[in-house]
């Protein structure tokens, strides 16, 4: 496990179960690039070292409620634990990392950025995601990557039933197997291109993508037959039908 | 002579004798004909703009009883009528102060086009009051034109930027909206020009279905927490809203107020939209009369009307009367969209050669998801867009914000209120039974509330 606090480089230490998560949340809002935080007892408190923009380093050493580092900036924030809803909601950049497991939504909607969950993931994990790279050490639940926009969702285990359903631009890579895939996603091609992102986001998810190696997954992405309405014009096709017939009466009569 | 015109126009020959013979199907007019043929050629839904367009029972339903000898009137001139509103004293270090009680809803650049945004910033801003963003983020341009500008954050999530979060006003956080409670929005690839695809993170060029639910939480325990994220991440400095689609209002407000709202926006089924299946627009959603006085109820029981939590209304506001009526029904104030949008040239008539090329006329244009708007409101196309002048547009927008305020000071004044927020349910009467049940005020000449006990 790569930490990011060295021992003795903590300039500021929180134990949820003395301070409110405010006067956490404010310190880091507050906080200069090279800061290091580390927060103990969270207790399964919510929206946990969210909103951050600074470059600093934040190590949350147990289990978190919903929307734990949401709309995260930058710098990096470490969970030794799992994560209930919402993890790195809207993460722009930077990276947020757990060692454990997250429940429903992990990365939602996120822009930017690197999420590494070391165990499994719940429903819709990456769903609406516009830009992010999320990895899962392991399986993903049904309906992850709901309507991707853009980014890579990389699962290192198994796909829960509908993945990818209604995706647009997103790309994922599952290495197991896929339940099945929603609406308008289908498998793709792996190409050098896409191993070679595969594998930088392997390495750098390490130590979730250990061992695994990018020639063992498949791609997965949209048909994009969702991205345009169809509309019929029956009114044309009986115009044209009609000319047809006018142009072969016309022909007919000519050559009388 | 001539027949009918089936354009839906009244033709004056109809009155003609020659053509009393003529009855046309109430169940099956032209209107319906027309869809029906038009379906059947294209087997897609009608898409389209705007809010409801049948009748419903609104607050022209109602009327002010004014002064008489138990009550004395002010002057109009001379004596003072407050019109000022805060929202979000209790919780946020930066409360919203508007100068009067009617805001600008919320309208997104993209279905609008930069200059419409201006405009609406412009007017609003000279008025003293507040505008929205919509589904599709903030711009440069918005933020620079609008002095109180409220952040939607809505299911799509398109352009959400906790940097435009901490920007703003106030955020209002979208359940639904009037014209579709329970339906997500609609952009057309006519309008998914470069920019906007960039903002929204989209291939140009699609047909773009807005998520209808928020990604990262369902139901009010859920929200209840996303409030805190929200609070967290913007350090408590600016008010919460939840705006809600007028479904189930007395239910709706009292979770949103549990959920930690500090205001509650109520959007009637009049209320507008830039596109989305005519079916939801017209049988989705309960009239704006109907839901004030619930959303009201919900708010008394818990103790914060007029407190904690404000009420904004919206769907189908005109006037200063509609203002002053959602206000003597307990609103804190009013939201106009459709209306801000007439305002800047919506269906302006100097365009009507333009509108009948599209095929229809100034009056009846509701196709804003088509992107073609002669007007240069509802389009991405630059040439359009250039049409609108910022300037003169947000002039003509605050001349009718200052028209919606005083008419609201006049009928306050009239009932004797030295404060718009003073009128009161007592203050009115219902024309028809309809609306004295919707909006639990007496039949006009009763005392009969029908439901009451």
């Amino acid at each position: 496990m790569r930490l990011h606090l060295e021992p003795g480089g903590v300039t500021g230490r929180f134990d949820l179960s003395a301070v409110s998560r405010r006067e956490l949340n404010q310190a880091l809002h507050d906080a200069s690039a090279g800061e290091s935080f580390e927060v103990v007892n969270p207790r399964g408190a919510h929206a946990v070292a969210c909103g951050i923009t600074a470059d600093i380093d934040v190590v949350v050493r147990g289990s978190v409620g919903y929307y734990c580092a949401g709309m995260h900036q930058r710098g990096r924030v470490l969970v030794e634990g799992n994560a209930s809803t919402g993890l790195a909601e809207n993460i722009m950049s930077g990276e947020v990392r757990i060692t454990g497991n997250a429940t429903m939504s992990a990365g939602a909607t996120g822009c930017g950025g690197l999420v590494v969950v070391g165990g499994n993931a719940g429903a819709r994990c990456g769903i609406s995601m516009k830009g992010v790279d999320i990895v899962v050490g392991g399986d993903v639940g049904h309906m992850s990557a709901f309507m991707a926009q853009a980014g890579n969702l990389v699962v290192c285990g198994d796909a829960a039933a509908d993945l990818g359903d209604s995706i647009y631009e997103a790309q994922i890579f599952v290495r197991g197997d896929v339940e099945s895939l929603g609406a308008d996603c289908i498998e793709k091609e792996m190409r050098p291109a896409h191993t070679e992102t595969l594998s930088r986001l392997l390495a750098a998810a390490s130590p979730a993508g250990d061992g695994v190696d990018a020639s063992e997954f498949r791609r997965y992405g949209s048909a994009r037959r969702l991205y345009n309405f169809t509309i019929d014009d029956v009114d044309a096709a009986a115009r044209q039908a009609r000319e047809r017939s006018e142009g072969e009466r016309d022909a007919r009569e000519a050559a009388r | 002579m001539t027949a009918p015109s089936p354009d839906g126009f009244e033709p004056a020959e109809a009155s003609h004798p020659d053509f009393w013979h003529l009855r046309e199907s109430y169940t099956f007019d032209r209107n319906v004909i027309a869809e029906i043929r038009r379906a059947a050629n294209t087997g897609i839904y009608r898409i389209r703009g705007w809010g409801a367009k049948r009748r419903l029972p609104t607050l022209d339903d109602l009327v002010f009883l004014g002064a008489s000898m138990s009550r004395y009137p002010l002057e109009g001139y001379r004596e003072a009528c407050g019109t000022d509103v805060v929202i979000g004293e209790h919780r946020a270090e930066r409360p919203v102060h508007l100068k009067i009680p009617v805001t600008v809803a919320g309208m997104s650049f993209g279905s609008l086009s930069a200059q419409a945004k201006e405009a609406l910033g412009r007017g609003a801003s000279a008025a003293g009051t507040s505008t929205t963003t919509g589904d599709g983020g903030m711009t440069d341009e918005e933020r620079q034109h609008s002095a109180t500008l409220v952040y939607q954050y809505l299911p799509s999530r398109y352009g959400m930027n906790p940097d435009h979060l901490r920007v703003a006003d106030a955020i209002e956080v979208v359940v639904g909206q009037g014209a579709k409670p329970g339906g997500g929005g609609m952009l057309l690839g006519q309008k998914i020009t470069e920019r906007v695809a960039e903002m929204r993170t989209l291939p140009e060029g699609i047909d773009q279905r807005s998520a209808c639910r928020h990604p990262d939480w369902t139901g009010p325990d859920d929200l209840e927490i996303k409030i805190g994220e929200l609070r967290e991440i913007t350090d408590w400095q600016v008010p919460i809203y939840v705006k809600v689609g007028a479904a189930r209002p007395y239910y709706d407000t009292a979770l949103a107020v549990k959920a930690g709202a500090d205001a509650v926006v109520v959007d009637g089924m009049q209320g507008g939209t830039a596109a989305t299946q005519d079916v939801f627009i017209e049988h989705v959603g309960i009239p704006t009369l109907a839901a004030i006085g619930e959303s009201v109820r919900a708010l008394r029981e818990l103790g914060v009307h007029r407190r904690e939590v404000k009420l904004i209304v919206a769907g189908g506001i005109r006037s200063g009367a509609d203002v002053a009526k959602a206000l003597a029904l307990g609103a804190d104030a009013a939201s106009i969209g459709t209306a801000a949008l007439i305002a800047i040239g919506d269906n302006d008539p100097a365009y009507e050669a333009e509108y009948q090329a599209l095929g229809t006329s100034a009056g009846y244009w509701e196709d804003f998801q088509a992107g073609n708007d002669p007007a240069g409101i509802t389009t991405q196309d630059p040439d359009l867009s250039a049409r609108l002048d910022p300037v003169l547009a947000g002039r003509r927008l605050e001349n009718y914000l200052q028209v919606l305020t005083i008419e609201t000071q006049i009928l306050a004044r009239a009932n004797g209120k030295s404060h718009v927020l003073n009128l009161e349910p007592e203050d009115l009467a219902a024309l028809t039974v309809e609306a004295a049940a919707m909006a639990k005020v007496p039949l006009a000449g009763t005392a009969w509330i029908p439901g009451a006990d």
